[in-house]
């Protein structure tokens, strides 16, 4: 076995440890050790795709002495690898752009604790892309939502307290539902680990037995994490969380966490219930529709709002309805498309929250739109970096939204029954997105030289601007380079059978 | 709103069951003035009017009757589909169903031999499944995390730790300060002579059997949960019948911290060699003892020792956070 | 609808009834106390559903008594450390929903959260 094998065993036991050695550790050493190891998890990952992509086979990795169906295991793909770097990236960028807001908004004497919640986190969602047993992605979702529920009232004020406890209550809901779906999933097959439950559900299929329950657990399954991941009604948390609390928390729980689950729920369709067997079933049909009322709903909720930053949380509702929708179509293409606006969604909505913040910076800490007038002339980065969100989220070409709606409508082009409605929805969204974040474009370059709002320059902040410039190249990136990032997803779903 | 019956006015919470049936100790640390409690209903009442406009606003009415009665539905919908599942699902008890198959048998079988535990669940959880158990301690950690977080107010900067909204506020504050002398002197705890008696002979007693139950956790039912908790509840006792001052001289914030420290270090350390010797095909080294002994069973004992002491430390700490904000 | 095995299997569809009725406590109630009630009344049903799905007729705890090593002995061992992972996430849980309604009620004076909401919208912040 090679020893790049142990690399993702690797990522996963150093964040816990990491956690564990910051309890101790005074902030800045916590600060340090956070960055050391989100740097060297995204280096591990790196190596560890090239390494698959170079091997092109998929590997599983003993946890302890005992082989497949008795022992924890863990298993990686180019997919994995390739989310776990993307991951590591983000928060990257996340923690360095909100770095200066935490120092504000955190107490002193609570501000390594943050560092224990994000060291957590990432290991929670590194054990939730690299886990191939279904009671451990159980474990960390518990570890996800608890330092998510951190992250969002470790800035003490109400407002993210009462956030916090209603995600508390709606996530709880979540795991609740996909507990019991566990235990009943256990109780028809007997096998906790993802590829032996297949096997078994293949079986059962095939000869027809225990149909009903099957149907049901997997229904509750997919309902437990689409609570989680806020899906269209069960969203009511997410302006909160995400438009009261710390920054870079904000763009870490919109881009991050969400998008753990929902790459697990990727997981459970393929590993464990197999796609044909989903495909089949009429619960994609019950996504579909809640996907794409989210997609409205979201947008039209978003349009109505006078705050930035709700505003910014509002369209993540409509973007998970598109990701929802996505699985709904039930065909290959639909998943790839998917999965890319995962990525897109993760690297635009990070940067637009970072940039909002530059530009409520600029006008006061004010957030309502009257009062951000002309921030973009204020702060000229954070007001390029908006645009180039914004231009993104609408879907202007050369930028990554551009591509994922692309692929949505190829996705949808062709499908028997689902073509009009997914294409309907889709140009409507798009025209609301267009509204609402034109509006705010506009907006920010309205010239009104306030003589009473300090002026941010890119030399005052040298830690910010650049991260906003990683943004936009990560935007750029994901937008030129779409035909490689889909042969890479391509492959890694073909890993996953 | 017509709530005739008593149930449903229990159900809608405007009926307490044991209001004047038992006897209660009137809380001393928030004493409102006479009038203060008439001045925050209306000043709520008001509020209340002025966002939602509870009179005349019959759209949101029909619109909380609308998400009551979806709620309802949906609970009642979810009952009955989980009913229906339940009875497709095998038989209850039949040896035959497929949850007994060759996984648990080869945890029944060859169990002892390989992991040297003569409780098989143990020997499960600690060493076929570690990985889960390892991220279930990871759990219980960050939720103490958070804990402190939210609960943990330093003593120096008392004044300004909670950032202050509005009058309310302020007074919550206040009250909650006001009941700082009592606790910190002590007094409280001076009349509970028959407490203090009774706590000064079970509380040994309960540590040594949470001692005993974690120790002999590969051997008997038991294990570092259980012995844990039973310990940290034996704690908690301690602390109740004779107060902070006494706890203060073993237990403060520094040695709730490093114990946890040391202790999830070698449950991370040793959990990380065996899994990499496993994963590598490499001969982990540690004997595993007669089965039976108390010293057996390789890496477990060791291991239920230190989630032991996380689980005690643990309970203790969200005890003192709940009651007092400080160790 | 209902398969041949709902009075057979009556432990489970006890257990799945309580956990519907956590569930929609946890949903309705506005009360936070009453919440967290409800989240203990839902996990504590998965234990028992668990506890049943680990049960085997005419069989003893899995603790090796007198180096009997027969799977006729034994029930199946999976779910009890299941539900020992499980009440640890529950107690956590439990925990910080505990804090949080604490940090809540300091400040607001209430535990209904709808009010805590009509407060926030008061402080405009």
């Amino acid at each position: 076995m090679d020893f790049i094998q142990n690399f993702p065993f690797f990522s996963i036991i150093l964040s816990m440890f990491s956690g564990i050695v910051s309890s101790v550790l005074p902030v800045k050493a916590a600060r340090r050790l956070n960055t050391f190891l989100i740097v060297a998890v995204g280096v591990m990952s790196g190596i560890l795709l090239v390494y698959l992509t170079g091997t092109g086979e998929p590997f599983v990795y003993w946890m302890g002495h005992f082989p497949a169906p008795w022992g924890n295991e863990i298993r990686a793909g180019v997919l994995e690898a390739g989310m776990a770097l993307f991951f590591c990236l983000i928060m990257f960028l996340s923690m360095l752009g909100g770095r200066r807001q935490l120092a504000e908004e955190v107490a002193e004497n609570k501000q390594n604790l943050y560092y224990i919640l994000v060291d957590l986190l990432l290991s929670s969602l590194l054990a939730l892309v690299y886990t191939n047993d279904l009671f451990t992605a159980y474990v960390f979702v518990e570890i996800n939502t608890i330092s998510a529920c951190g992250l969002i009232m470790v800035r003490e004020i109400g407002r993210t307290f009462e956030a916090a406890i209603r995600y508390m209550i709606m996530s709880l809901l979540g795991s609740g539902l996909f507990l019991v779906s566990l235990c009943m999933l256990y109780d028809l097959t007997g096998h906790l680990l993802m590829s032996n439950i297949k096997e078994s559900v293949a079986a059962l299929a095939a000869r027809g037995e225990y149909t009903v329950p099957l149907m049901t657990t997997i229904g509750l399954l997919c309902a437990g994490l689409a609570i989680k991941s806020a899906l269209f009604p069960f969203h009511s948390w997410l302006p909160d969380a995400y438009g009261y609390s710390t920054v870079s928390s904000a763009a870490m729980l919109s881009s991050l966490v969400s998008k753990g689950y929902i790459f697990l729920l990727i997981k459970i369709f393929y590993r464990v219930i197999g796609f044909e067997i989903i495909a089949q079933s009429k619960i994609i049909n019950v996504l579909f529709i809640f996907g794409l009322l989210g997609m409205i709903f979201g947008s039209t909720s978003a349009i109505q709002e006078n705050d930035i930053r709700r505003m910014i949380a509002f369209s993540s509702v409509a973007q998970i309805g598109y990701i929802y929708m996505g699985f709904g179509l039930g065909t290959e293409a639909g998943m790839t498309a998917s999965i890319f606006h995962m990525l897109s969604h993760a690297a635009t909505k990070s940067l637009l929250f970072v940039a909002a913040v530059g530009l409520t910076d600029a006008s006061k800490g004010r957030r309502e739109f009257v009062e951000l007038t002309g921030s973009a002339y204020r702060n000229k980065m954070a007001g390029i970096a908006f645009t180039v969100g914004s231009l993104s989220m609408v879907g202007m070409p050369m930028f990554s939204g551009f591509v994922s709606k692309l692929l949505f409508a190829e996705a949808s082009i062709g499908h028997a029954h689902k073509m009009l409605p997914a294409v309907l929805v889709l140009a409507l969204s798009t025209i609301l997105n267009a509204i609402y974040f034109m509006k705010t474009v506009i907006r920010i370059y309205v010239p009104d030289y306030r003589s009473d709002c300090r002026t941010i320059t890119i030399k005052k902040q040298k830690a910010y601007a650049f991260t906003l410039v990683c943004f936009i190249l990560l935007n750029v990136a994901l937008g030129m380079l779409s035909k490689p990032l889909e042969g890479w997803i391509h492959s890694g779903l073909a890993m996953f059978g | 709103m017509k709530k005739d019956s008593a149930f449903s006015r229990w159900f809608y919470g405007e009926r307490d069951t044991l209001l004047d049936r038992v006897e209660m100790k009137p809380q001393t640390g928030h004493a409102p003035r006479a009038g203060e409690i008439r001045e925050l209903m209306e000043e709520r009442r008001l509020i209340r009017e002025h966002i939602y406009d509870v009179e005349d606003n019959q759209k949101l009415k029909l619109f909380h009757r609308l998400y009551q009665v979806a709620a309802v539905v949906f609970c009642a919908t979810l009952m009955l589909i989980m009913l229906v599942a339940v009875s497709w699902l095998p038989e209850n008890g039949n040896p035959d169903n497929p949850v007994n198959n060759e996984v648990s048998a080869r945890y029944i079988e060859n169990g002892l031999q390989e992991t040297g535990a003569v409780n098989i669940v143990t020997g499960m959880i600690l060493d076929y499944r570690a990985f889960d158990t390892f991220g279930e301690s990871n759990v219980l950690f960050i939720s103490t995390v958070t804990v402190l977080i939210l609960l943990h107010n330093k003593k120096k900067k008392e004044t300004g730790a909670e950032d202050v909204a509005g009058g309310r506020a302020n007074t919550a504050e206040k009250s909650r300060k006001s009941a700082g002398p009592a606790e910190k002197s002590g007094s409280i705890y001076e009349e509970n002579l028959i407490l203090q008696k009774i706590a000064g002979i079970l509380v040994p007693i309960i540590v040594i059997f949470g001692v005993y139950v974690i120790l002999n956790g590969h051997l008997s039912p038991g294990g570092g949960f259980s012995g844990g908790a039973i310990i940290g509840a034996g704690l908690i006792l301690y602390q109740n019948a004779f107060g902070f001052e006494k706890t203060e001289r073993f237990f403060t914030e520094k040695t709730y911290k490093w114990i946890c420290f040391f202790a999830l270090t070698f449950y991370c350390l040793a959990k990380s060699y065996s899994f990499f010797t496993g994963a590598n095909h490499l001969e982990s080294g540690i004997p595993l003892g007669k089965p039976g002994a108390i010293l057996s069973s390789g890496l477990i004992l060791p291991l239920n020792i230190c989630v032991g002491l996380v689980v005690a430390c643990t309970m203790y700490t969200f005890f003192a956070m709940f009651r007092k904000g400080d160790f | 609808m209902f398969g041949p095995n709902l009075f057979t299997n009556y432990g489970e569809a006890v257990s799945v009834i309580l956990f519907v009725i956590g569930f929609s406590n946890l949903l309705l109630q506005k009360n936070l106390i009453k919440k967290i009630i409800g989240l203990n009344i839902m996990d504590t049903a998965v234990y028992l559903f668990l506890a049943e799905k680990g049960y085997i007729r005419d069989r003893v705890a899995p603790i090796v008594v007198d180096g009997i090593q027969e799977v006729e002995a034994y029930i199946n061992p999976v779910p009890s450390g299941l539900v020992l992972t499980g009440i640890v996430v529950s107690v956590s849980v439990t925990a910080i929903m505990l804090s949080l309604t604490i940090r809540l009620y300091r400040r607001y004076h209430t535990l209904d959260l709808d009010e805590i909401s009509m407060l926030l919208k008061k402080e405009g912040r």
